[in-house]
């Protein structure tokens, strides 16, 4: 409903807009988002590299978004309206929007898509992602400091990749301070369904475990560690107002200042089709700040972030003992990006069974 | 620990129960509104909104309510006066409650809310195990009690009821008599606006106090089942919305002790299971018909 609203609005603007023209013209950039950009998570953050955008810019870019766009055949239609009304760049941001943007990319030649979180590139399709994982090892790292059991709980959605990749780099990054530091972790099937993240968030502390980590949308969960007087992790925006005491920090993704650096390049014409794995070093991952430890741990936290930025840390440097046994990676060197965007596996010290 | 359980348990369940009582009330009188989703996101939005903005729980538990019948309202209006498809418009309402309660809520996401108090009665709530949970629950989950008991009462034991069931058996007849079918409609669906956002208010004022969009997430789809499953009595919809509660709670529990069940399997468990057991309850067919309001979804237009 709200995004024929929005749509309305749209047609209207434009054709409003188009009884003026002739002033310079603007470039249009468009955002195409999954979910509603009232999640406070995901659509949320990429909504705020848009007005980032928006802001930097000034009056040289215009920008639309479409919301809530479901995965398949209705994003091809969003992608391919967006196309047409004139937009120059247009960012799908969501894994499930990739053939869509392909396809619709190769009926628009002269217009730039960028794809993020995907592996399909093509001319005029340029991808992008985040090494969300790099803040789930420090996280780890600060878990292991704080809890007192030495026990986490962790609120996952679905199995893939992504998700499992944070789960080993949280794990690899606890280990280096507690060998034996361990995890609960409760899969919701859900990315986003605050009610479910909360009462796993209590069943997860009913069971013994002091911190919550998750990997959904929501700040339900933190505010139960809030209330319980125990932590937890912020996920995609900084949670704090919701948890004052007991958010240690949050994994925050910061789209803007890549979103503001791929519209310069359309404005000056040297847009080329890249493949972007950015991680804290080009601040497209960001920990908000460290809150509610001791300043040891707040130190320790400070210098692995330095230390993932400048390249000396890496989190899944090799030899990595994987949960059957087996050793993968060379020493010194990090798991090669391939092994992680196909991540079917633990590391050792995880007791959950992957879901396959 | 199982203290921890039950009382997640409760809170789980309790949103369910009021808008599945609403619901039942409403399709007793021989409506269907599907919309029961849409009422109580709205509900969850105009609940937090006005809590956030007075700072009063009690006028956001309130607006939360109004939200919901205003919304009903329009149902009412579309299918009771304007005679239309009551299937349509209430999964229209759904998509409308959807839509409005992002744009209401737009400049709350993002804000803390208060939490509902518990109650707290020095002594009795501090018993183990028991004060917590018998005496240590908000307003809303003791006031969900009190509804499904009254309308459980209402329905069966008091001429009102029976004027409501008589209206959804055979609206015809129920003319016939005298009773003004259509009022009666509205005041039942009403009602169910109502339940329907109080259910919403409980999401965004104690469950999870803040508001998010569609942060509902399907539950008023499965408050519209256990109504069907509980075969239209109240106190089996109290069985199916704690049960389904319930196999939802044990399934993160058993999660977490690591026993070897697949995720998938037990995330499916609470709708399986809730499903089955209706069915067994209501395994009756006689009584499963008896029970079916006769004019459930049709309009009713009076001749004369």
């Amino acid at each position: 409903m709200r995004k024929w609203l929005i749509m309305a609005g749209a047609v209207a603007l434009a054709a409003a807009s188009s009884a003026g023209s002739a002033q310079a013209e603007k470039l249009k950039a468009c955002w195409v988002y999954v979910g509603p950009i009232g999640d406070f998570g995901y659509s949320y953050q990429h909504d705020v590299g848009r007005k980032q955008v928006e802001k930097e810019l000034g009056d040289k870019v215009e920008t639309t978004y479409i919301e809530n766009v479901a995965e398949g055949p209705d994003a091809d239609r969003a992608i391919e309206r967006l196309a047409r009304e004139g937009c120059k760049i247009i960012f799908t941001t969501s894994f499930g929007f990739m053939d869509s943007t392909i396809k619709v990319a190769k009926k628009f030649p002269k217009v730039k898509f960028e794809h993020a979180t995907g592996y399909k590139q093509a001319k005029n399709v340029a991808i992008y992602n985040a090494r969300f994982y790099e803040g789930r090892y420090v996280m780890g790292e600060i878990a292991a400091k704080v809890s007192k059991p030495g026990l986490a709980g962790y609120i996952v959605s679905f199995p893939i990749p992504e998700v499992v990749m944070g789960i080993n780099s949280f794990m690899l990054g606890a280990q280096t301070v507690n060998p034996n530091f361990k995890i609960k972790i409760v899969w919701v099937n859900s990315w986003y369904d605050p009610g479910k993240e909360a009462d796993a968030a209590k069943v997860l502390f009913g069971q013994g475990a002091d911190i919550i980590v998750q990997h959904t949308d929501s700040t339900a969960a933190l505010q139960i560690a809030e209330e319980k007087g125990l932590h937890g992790f912020g996920q995609s925006s900084d949670m704090i107002k919701f948890a004052a005491h007991a958010q240690l920090t949050a994994n925050t993704d910061n789209w803007g200042d890549y979103y503001v650096q791929e519209v310069k390049k359309v404005l000056d014409g040297t847009w080329k089709s890249t493949n972007t794995w950015g991680g804290m070093a080009q601040n497209m991952v960001v920990l908000s700040p460290f809150t509610n430890m001791p300043d040891d741990v707040k130190k320790m936290a400070e210098d692995s972030v330095a230390k993932i930025k400048a390249g000396t840390l890496l989190p899944f440097a090799g030899p990595i003992t994987r949960q059957d046994g087996t050793v993968v990676g060379e020493a010194g060197k990090s798991l090669p990006d391939k092994d992680l965007l196909s991540m079917n596996w633990y590391v050792k010290g995880v007791d959950d069974k992957l879901p396959q | 620990m199982l203290q921890e359980i039950v009382l997640t348990i409760i809170t789980a369940s309790t949103p369910l129960l009021l808008a599945a009582t609403g619901e039942l009330v409403v399709e007793r009188s021989g409506v269907l509104n599907l919309g029961v989703e849409g009422m109580m996101v709205i509900g969850a939005v105009t609940g937090f909104a006005v809590a956030f903005a007075t700072g009063s729980l009690l006028l956001g538990t309130l607006a939360a309510m109004t939200g919901g019948i205003l919304l009903a309202l329009l149902f009412g209006l579309l299918t009771l006066t304007f005679i239309a498809n009551q299937v349509a418009t209430g999964l229209a309402l759904t998509l409308l409650g959807l839509g409005l309660s992002g744009l209401i809520g737009e400049s709350f996401v993002g804000q803390p809310g208060a939490r509902l108090p518990k109650l707290d009665i020095p002594g009795v709530s501090d018993i183990p195990f028991i004060g917590p949970i018998l005496f240590g629950q908000d307003a809303i989950v003791y006031l969900s009690f009190a509804l499904v008991a009254t309308v459980s009462y209402a329905l069966f034991r008091t001429r009102i009821g029976l004027i409501i069931r008589a209206v959804g058996d055979n609206h015809a007849s129920a003319h016939i008599l005298g009773y003004r079918v259509i009022p009666v409609r509205y005041l039942c669906v009403m009602f169910g606006g109502a339940c329907a956002g109080l259910a919403g208010g409980y999401l965004s004022l104690a469950y999870t106090p803040q508001w998010i969009e569609n942060m509902t997430a399907g539950r008023g789809w499965i408050a519209l089942a256990l109504v069907v499953f509980a075969s239209w009595v109240p106190v089996r919809v109290l069985v199916g919305a704690y049960l389904f509660g319930t196999v939802t709670i044990l399934g993160f529990a058993l999660q977490g002790f690591g026993i070897g069940i697949p995720a998938q399997v037990l995330s499916s468990l609470p709708y399986l299971v809730t499903i089955l057991a209706l069915v067994v309850i209501s395994g009756n067919r006689v009584l499963m018909r008896a029970n079916t309001p006769a004019c459930l979804g049709q309009a009713f237009v009076p001749d004369r």
